[in-house]
């Protein structure tokens, strides 16, 4: 008889793997609450007073809330131009070029370094766009892939003759889109929105070109206070960051459910 | 509430494809009207025409002297039935039923009421808090049924609404379809593949057939009476002789073909052209031994069993025919016989040229 039981191998390989990903995370967390005033691992007394350093120091405190704020406005105008754009790739695949949908995956394929300059001499310098603004564009342009690729993934699998058969009795186009075919592919919509977000979170090759005087994300910040200091601040923010993310998932679970995950 | 449909002179081109060519059709109030025909005839396209899922190239759709053509599909009122029912997945079996009237702006208690009735008529009151996804083919298509006909649709369609179901369950469905459909007196056009499903359902069948309308009759007359060789295929005359008229007698024309005479009422065929084709099914030639007998000599080829009769494969100076034999006789592959047309079974048919 089969057993249920995993090969007690594959559960040593597992548990090694895991050890790999997590040891890494636990000895930042460990160096953050470290009462030190240089980095070390294991902690030498408790401390939380590099996580009220972070709060201390004005930069990390408006990196946080611009990264926020480009994170989530990136993310919203990538999911207006993406779930749209998906939607007529699939809606009238016969009828639209093959090209036009490798197009939208195309800045998935251009290194991100490359992609963030060629924003820098367009943007900034060239059409001397604000700071706030370039940063915003190009998170949104960053993300915007991975949105249309995985709504355009639920897409796949919608039957578009439901919507077929709405517009039939009586509900005009627009209409349809939002009551019959959005909530059909909800949990493409939440997926897309906790990658993109995330994406965009912790993103440092495009920022690095994008941000400028007064105007930074908080992974650049991050960047910029190692270069300077060797205090735990940076595993604290870092710890921080992860925090963040983590919520992020939480929310949108709480408030839009994961379902998707599990189908 | 019932009303006409009239599709005048349509045609509709992807390109410098011409999926449909000068279709004209009229469906009579309260009429069940079949589309019937191979995948790429343009049945499924003169479908989504009057649904205004497409434009046509040129013509107009009218229904009950409304102009459909230029009209949004979600302003035209039809209540659709497809293949694989397309029911909402994240409503309710209810609210699938309720989703037209509550696009009409109906209340939601009579919303309610109204589809709760649908429902009831169709059986499945029971199971009007349900998702689709946990219903069986058949009710879904019973659903699908229910959610197009609550509206009160002046017309109602199907697209190949029963392809998707057992044998068993397809000829219960298309009953079920048939006799709501006489109830409520709902103008229908009904697009199918399938021959026996047309005809059994149907007032009048449209034969259509790379975009064309081969024919357009009650079932009956296209089932004895094809107009053309591609109608009389399709509905199983599978001999098609040709013949020539050598003598007219007052009623009887006697006319002959390689290797045999056969005189022909016009009272039974109409007016019988000077050259023309017999066309039969198998079972409207009779194997005769006997070589006294006034037949097409024939050659017999391999028999098959059809549990009804013997199905001779019969090769003749006319080409290769397919006759029935009875059952009491058996015979032998190599043997000569006489291929007797019996005239009852028989039909005439002008020769080919404006197919």
């Amino acid at each position: 008889m089969m057993s249920d039981r995993p090969h007690p191998i594959l559960v040593v390989i597992a548990a090694l793997v895991y050890l790999f990903l997590m040891v890494p995370l636990v000895i930042v967390v460990g160096a953050a609450l470290s009462d030190t005033t240089y980095l070390t691992f294991p902690p030498q007394g408790l401390s939380l007073r590099w996580f009220e350093n972070i709060f201390a120091i004005s930069a990390f405190r408006r990196t946080i809330v611009t990264s926020l704020q480009i994170a989530f406005l990136g993310t919203l105008f990538a999911l207006l131009i993406g779930i749209p754009a998906a939607y007529a790739l699939n809606r009238f695949r016969v009828e639209l070029p093959k090209w036009l949908g490798t197009l939208f995956v195309l800045p998935i394929l251009v290194p991100e370094i490359v992609f963030g300059f060629a924003l820098l001499k367009s943007l900034t310098v060239g059409a001397g766009v604000p700071i706030f603004l370039a940063l915003l564009v190009g998170h949104t342009l960053l993300v915007l892939p991975y949105v249309v690729r995985v709504i355009s993934a639920s897409l796949a699998s919608f039957d578009f003759s439901i919507e077929e058969a709405a517009i039939s009795l009586g509900s005009a186009p627009v209409k349809t889109f939002f009551t019959i075919v959005l909530p059909n592919v909800r949990a493409g919509v939440i997926a897309a929105f906790i990658l993109a977000f995330i994406t965009s979170l912790n993103d440092v090759s495009v920022s690095l070109f994008l941000t400028g005087p007064g105007i930074s994300t908080l992974p650049i910040q991050i960047l910029a206070h190692v270069e300077q200091f060797f205090d735990p601040t940076v595993a604290s923010v870092s710890v921080l960051l992860m925090f963040l993310t983590v919520a992020v998932m939480a929310i949108v679970e709480r408030t839009l459910g994961l379902t998707f995950l599990a189908k | 509430m019932t009303q006409p449909l009239h599709i005048d002179a349509v045609s509709a081109h992807y390109g410098t494809t011409k999926v449909l060519e000068d279709l004209s059709l009229s469906v009579q109030a309260g009429e069940l009207v079949s589309l019937l025909g191979a995948s790429g005839c343009g049945k499924t396209t003169t479908l989504r025409l009057i649904a205004g899922f497409l434009s046509p190239t040129s013509g107009s759709i009218t229904l009950g002297g409304r102009d459909l053509t230029r009209l949004p599909t979600h302003k035209r009122d039809i209540g659709l039935v497809f293949q694989n029912y397309a029911l909402f997945p994240h409503l309710s079996v209810l609210d699938n039923v309720a989703f037209g009237l509550k696009q009409r702006g109906i209340a939601p208690a009579e919303r309610r009421k109204r589809a709760m009735a649908m429902l009831e008529r169709v059986g499945l009151a029971a199971l009007a808090d349900r998702a689709p996804g946990a219903l069986s083919g058949g009710q879904k298509q019973r659903v699908a049924l229910a959610r197009a006909l609550v509206i009160e649709p002046p017309l109602l369609m199907f697209d190949e609404p029963l392809s998707n179901l057992d044998a068993k369950l397809r000829v219960d469905m298309r009953v079920e379809i048939r006799q709501l459909q006489r109830a409520n007196g709902t103008t229908s056009v009904y697009v199918t593949h399938d021959q026996e499903e047309a005809f059994s359902i149907s007032d009048r069948v449209a034969i259509m057939n790379a975009g064309r309308l081969m024919q357009f009759d009650r079932p009956e007359v296209l089932y004895r009476r094809p107009a053309n060789t591609f109608v009389a295929r399709f509905v199983g005359f599978e001999n098609i002789i040709p013949f020539k008229a050598v003598a007219r007698d007052g009623d009887v024309v006697t006319a002959e073909t390689a290797g045999m005479r056969l005189r022909l009422s016009q009272s039974l065929f109409g007016a019988i052209p000077d050259t023309f084709l017999l066309a039969t099914r198998p079972d409207g030639l009779t194997v005769s031994i006997e070589a006294a007998a006034e037949g097409l000599p024939a050659r017999l080829g391999l028999r098959t069993y059809l549990g009804r009769a013997y199905q001779y494969q019969c090769e003749t100076a006319a080409g290769h025919l397919i006759a029935n034999g009875i059952l009491t006789t058996p015979l032998e592959a190599g043997t000569s016989v006489k291929l007797v047309p019996v005239p009852e079974q028989c039909t005439i048919l002008a020769p080919d040229g404006d197919e």
